[in-house]
């Protein structure tokens, strides 16, 4: 098994998944000559050319339909968003015409697109490049969106994204390219539904998914090495749909949840996944389930603010702390 | 155009008069629900563009006043009217409504509700098509207020930049809902505003059928041989509201005899009737005919058509077993 940068993993999925089939297209600003923004699509304008590894122009919404428009037919574009703060713009082809056509048409149309696009806070990009935008996309009927934590799934994900005929949104995270990591030197599909366990725990599952589940493998370690307290980690890397199985089965083990999420935390993956426990497990709790979120403000430049917005392993720490009341 | 194809054409124009005013009773009848957009008044624009492409194998895209776009690409109005009815047996199997008839096996993409959302479908769909090397074109049907859009803009640029096969009609009915285009637009002229693309253009009186063929034929001759999207304005007029709850009193009468006086219908019935081709008692056989099929057929079709089964709400919202949602596992 071959350690790779998540970005070389986006890249082989890309470059594996064009050589399959001609009719898988890349798309995006700065995705060919330059190579794109997080190296994702490097070397592949050479190699495909610009038919099928384009740069467009800098209008969202216009690429994103296109994209959409060209699926309908068979195509099988990726689409590059080069950051999710931008996606808001393509919101309209991606909800209106991408995630409802098959129902609207009675199944006789479908737009398998992927679309790519890097979310999170950085560092210090200010309020208008610092947006988590998963939660929005999640609550669409008719649209997946998976969020790889690892090289692994960054791969895997795209691989399966591209052949599944749904429109799929891949939320990645801006720091998270250079994050290294084992990826299977074998072709690797990975599922677009369900869930991962990150690490075994027996008293309180810890969900998260992409950068929060590094957050929570952190406070694990230092849970059961400073506190005793043995936390369980799920990857929900499947946002839409949620593995509501998955989420069940931790909770009938630990009987405590501790939800920790970069976003803000109204209406978002922390509220979903209580929502879930109640729904499946209420019965089985020892304890009152917690979110761990980020302020509700606009991302702010300043270092210390920034900071403070989002949670940190420390933050997920201490919200289990105060669960055990240790 | 030949006599056949001029009486051919005035029945279908005939046709799809009598099936929109048909739905506007349904409408009042309270069988048809939710938002209804009618056609009539611009029937030659759909009817003398496509005479000149080939429904069915060129893909066509329009907005929410769809119906009778698709019946002109092939789909079985008995069906456009079903979907109207919201029946199982509709186009779109009940789910769609008015603004969403699809037939995909005739090629008609669909109609689209957010207004200038098919202009980026359409240059995706010419994209699709230049890459699988095929001969046919893109078609895409809009109001001139969708041209206010941003999306207009953007998918005239990659159009453009990228050489789609693709052909852009502006119904220009001269409203957007209920304002004017003067007090909404900049540049009346919608064939002038995609000068700034170097898109080839002209303009039209989309009122007659003759003329919207002969220019219809240079457009699509002009798509289909490879040189790049074309941009073909049609001036024309809807006779109804936007939809069935505008109250339509954003016009004057004058305006509305002016128009009615150039009915596209009307002036290919009295030029055959002239050139001694009919008389008018044909065309009157010809209205009786068709107003027989809308309502034994059409009409009866869609009443007798049982409804979408509750138990079928989620189907279609996600593809039925897609071995790769589980990693191409089952």
């Amino acid at each position: 098994m071959a350690e790779l940068m998540y970005w070389e993993a986006i890249r082989r999925a890309h470059d594996e998944e064009m050589a399959n089939d001609p009719l898988v297209i890349c798309m995006g600003e700065d995705i060919g000559v330059a190579g794109g923004t997080y190296k994702a699509t490097n070397g592949l304008y050479d190699k495909y050319g610009p038919e099928r590894v384009i740069d467009t122009p800098i209008s969202e919404n216009g690429y994103t339909g296109l994209g959409i428009g060209a699926a309908f037919l068979g195509v099988r574009p990726i689409i590059e968003i080069m950051s999710v703060n931008f996606a808001w713009l393509a919101m309209d082809q991606l909800f209106n015409s991408a995630a409802k056509v098959r129902y609207m048409s009675g199944g006789q149309l479908q737009a398998p697109v992927v679309v790519r696009s890097p979310g999170g806070t950085a560092h210090q990009l200010g309020a208008q490049h610092s947006a988590r935008m998963e939660k929005v996309f999640m609550s669409i009927a008719g649209l997946r969106v998976v969020t790889p934590s690892n090289p692994r799934q960054a791969y895997g994900l795209i691989k399966s994204a591209v052949r599944c005929n749904d429109p799929v949104f891949i939320n990645e995270h801006e720091l998270m390219y250079n994050m290294k990591g084992e990826v299977p030197d074998g072709e690797y599909f990975h599922p677009l539904e369900g869930s991962e366990l990150a690490r075994e725990g027996s008293d309180v599952t810890l969900f998260g998914y992409n950068i929060s589940v590094h957050w929570c493998l952190q406070a694990a370690d230092v849970l059961a090495r400073q506190y005793g307290i043995s936390a369980e980690v799920v990857d929900l890397f499947a946002l839409a749909p949620l593995d509501r199985a998955g989420i069940a089965a931790s909770v009938r083990k630990t009987h405590r949840a501790v939800i920790v999420e970069e976003a803000e935390p109204a209406a978002g993956v922390g509220a979903e996944v209580m929502a879930i426990i109640n729904e499946e497990c209420f019965f089985e709790l020892d304890a009152a389930p917690v979110r761990v979120s980020a302020a509700n403000v606009p991302m702010p430049y300043n270092h210390k603010l920034e900071k403070a917005a989002i949670p940190n392993a420390g933050d997920v720490v201490a919200a289990v702390r105060k669960m055990f009341g240790k | 155009m030949n006599v056949a194809d001029k009486k051919r054409l005035l029945r279908e124009m005939l046709f799809a008069r009598r099936f929109e005013e048909r739905c506007y009773e349904a409408y009042v009848e309270r069988k048809i629900g939710g938002f209804l957009h009618l056609y009539s008044g611009e029937e030659a624009c759909v009817h003398g563009v496509l005479h000149a492409a080939k429904p069915g194998h060129d893909y066509v895209i329009t907005s929410y006043r769809d119906h009778i776009h698709a019946i002109k690409c092939g789909a079985d109005p008995r069906r456009v009217m079903a979907e109207l009815y919201a029946k199982e047996t509709g186009i779109s199997r009940g789910r769609g409504g008015s603004m969403h008839i699809f037939d995909v096996a005739n090629r008609f993409m669909g109609g689209y509700a957010l207004v200038g959302g098919p202009f980026p479908l359409a240059a995706g769909i010419a994209k699709a098509i230049k890459m699988k090397g095929g001969d046919e074109i893109a078609i895409c049907f809009l109001g001139d207020a969708a041209n206010n859009q941003g999306t207009f803009h953007e998918s005239l640029n990659m159009a453009k930049l990228w050489g789609l096969p693709v052909l852009y009609v502006c119904e220009n009915n001269l409203y957007g809902i209920g304002t004017r285009i003067d007090r909404s637009t900049a540049v009346i002229d919608q064939y002038k505003r995609v000068s700034g693309y170097n898109i080839p253009s002209a303009q039209e009186d989309g009122q007659d059928i003759e003329k919207v063929f002969k220019a219809a034929k240079k457009a699509v001759d002009h798509v289909r041989s490879g040189k790049g999207p074309y941009f073909l304005e049609l001036m024309t007029y809807r006779y109804r509201g936007h939809s069935m709850s505008d109250s339509n009193a954003y016009r004057s009468k004058k305006e509305e005899r002016m128009w009615s006086e150039r009915d596209p219908i009307i002036m290919l019935r009295d030029r055959l009737i002239e050139a001694g081709e009919m008389t008018k008692g044909d065309y009157k056989a010809m209205d009786t005919d068709v107003l027989d099929e809308i309502e034994n057929e059409i009409i009866a079709f869609a009443e007798a058509s049982p409804e979408p089964r509750v138990d079928e709400l989620e189907k279609y919202v996600l593809a039925e077993n897609d071995p790769w949602v589980y990693g191409g596992a089952r």
